[in-house]
């Protein structure tokens, strides 16, 4: 029988946090950029102008439609050939996550948008408020709260597939899980360490857009 | 040498004209294939009152929503005070936009809009505040006579959701005439309410034709119609079939169609 033993492992805190770390700040990263990028895809997809409309949509669809692990080695591997210069691995990997984000930030934000009722923009409309101010004013602030519970799940399946660009080497929590075992042959105690830890840090957050998500059911 | 009489006549004329306030002329709408407004002309003067009755889905609401643009024309003119009115946001030389427009020609909806996110406070001074530019204490001191006079004062930091029907009406026509309009169009407020809480609106309403405010009033309250308005109009099948005095329309007409139309009121 296996004789657990935590000890060896985390002798290796340093590494664990350290990965923690860089996991959290691909993570927010991404999904800052991500946010960006989804409101000018959402945008664009309620642009008068259909080319712009089908360029975000097949961008949208790209994204949603091909695994992330693929397009991490896509991004890291192919498109330096068809660039003619190579990324280094981080910068694939924020630019990646990020564009994974957006496209489904992009579908998240429009829902919000297109959810709002009709007779707000003709309110605002009526009291001559321009096509920005109906946005930016009426509009956006209601979406943005009904979204809300969308846009957090989706966070946090941001934050677990970070732990796919350990593909690419990209040191993060799993990686470090890895990289520990190399060192101590624990994979049993390194891999549920790193388990304990990245659910430690989304249960929180689930429990938080579940919260959201009954407070806006009952104020509705 | 006498310039007086054609500067006099002139003047008549323009006088006349900026009588009228908003008009149309020649006016169409088209869904797709579907024609809804099949040549219509209408105008308002200055403090008159215009109700439009007709059966359900003749085009009463469509009419009444190009008239602030709220839909486009497919066809045909309208004139705010003689201007003529463009699709553009924008005013242009003597053209007016659209958001010029509705600065001046308020419209309340059958289902209040009220902006839920909102106090009913901020709700009446969002207009002035972001589209007029006007300074807050003014704003707000204007909010507060218009709460006043729709009867709900206590309601001034309430968001919208705790309100009643008719009190979401009343603070809806609260949110229009913070803009000062020229003209108001009010288009079936009363048919999302309880019956009981009716009166109260079109109480609300009769002190606005008591201050000889212009409105152009979609409703199904014939009765209401009748006693308040300065004119009839009877749309039925995307045109004006009748038009006139409350007086002859409602109860001198011998059209079959407005007879029939105007029967099923009267169980
Ligand atoms: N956005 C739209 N797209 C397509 N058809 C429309 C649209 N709006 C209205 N219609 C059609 O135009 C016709 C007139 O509609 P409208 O709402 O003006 O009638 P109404 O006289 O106001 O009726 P009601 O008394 O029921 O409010 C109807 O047949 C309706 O189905
Ligand atoms: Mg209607």
């Amino acid at each position: 029988m296996y004789k657990m033993d935590f000890s060896v492992v985390l002798q290796s805190w340093d590494l664990f946090l350290w990965g923690l770390w860089l996991t959290f700040a691909y993570t927010t990263a991404s999904i800052v950029i991500g946010v960006v990028i989804g409101f000018a895809v959402c945008f664009s997809r309620l642009s008068n102008n259909w080319f712009i409309r089908l360029l975000a949509r097949a961008y949208q669809e790209v994204f949603r439609c091909t695994p992330l692990l693929v397009q991490l080695l896509w991004f890291y591997y192919a498109l330096p050939l068809l660039l003619g210069f190579s990324l280094d691995n981080t910068t694939a990997a924020l630019l990646t996550l990020s564009l994974y984000a957006g496209s489904f930030y992009a579908e998240i934000f429009r829902g919000g948008i297109l959810s709002i009722d009709r007779g707000q923009t003709e309110a605002a409309k009526a009291i001559a408020m321009s096509g920005r101010q109906t946005m930016w004013r009426i509009v956006m602030p209601q979406a943005l709260k009904r979204m809300l519970p969308a846009f957090i799940n989706q966070s946090v399946i941001q934050f677990k597939n970070t732990s796919l660009i350990s593909v690419i080497s990209v040191g993060e929590l799993a990686y470090m899980a890895a990289v520990v075992n190399g060192q101590t042959y624990r994979p049993l105690e390194a891999y549920t360490v790193v388990a304990v830890l990245y659910f430690a840090l989304l249960f929180p957050m689930t429990q938080v857009a579940d919260y959201v998500e009954r407070r806006l059911r009952v104020s509705d | 040498m006498d310039l007086s009489a054609p500067a006099t006549r002139e003047a008549k004329a323009a006088s006349a004209s900026a009588d009228v306030i908003l008009d149309a002329t020649g006016l169409r709408k088209s869904y797709g294939k579907l024609e809804v407004i099949k040549g219509v002309d209408l105008s308002l003067k200055a403090g008159e009152v215009l109700a439009i009755i007709g059966p359900s889905g003749s085009g009463k609401s469509t009419l009444i929503r190009c008239l602030n643009m709220m839909e486009t024309p497919s066809a045909g003119v309208i004139r705010y005070k003689g201007r003529q009115v463009e699709t553009r946001f924008a005013s242009r030389k003597e053209r007016v936009g659209y958001g010029e427009l509705r600065r001046h020609v308020g419209m309340v909806f059958q289902h209040f809009n009220l902006f839920p996110h909102k106090t009913v406070l901020q709700n009446i001074c969002e207009g002035p505040l972001v589209v007029l530019r006007e300074p807050r204490e003014s704003v707000e001191a204007r909010a507060m006579d218009l709460l006043a006079k729709v009867g709900l004062v206590d309601k001034r930091d309430v968001y919208p959701n705790h309100l009643s029907g008719g009190q979401k009406q009343r603070v809806a026509i609260a949110r229009a005439l913070a803009m000062r309009p020229d003209v108001l169009l009010l288009d079936e407020v009363t048919s999302a309410l309880d019956p009981e809480l009716v009166g109260e609106v079109l109480e609300v309403i009769r002190a606005l034709v008591q201050d000889g405010m212009t409105m152009a009033i979609v409703t199904h309250e014939i009765a209401f119609a009748a006693d308040i308005a300065d004119r009839v109009a009877f749309i039925d099948e995307g045109v004006i079939a009748e038009i006139g005095s409350a007086d002859s329309v409602i109860h001198q007409s011998g059209t079959a169609r407005l007879r029939t139309f105007l029967s099923r009121f009267h169980s």
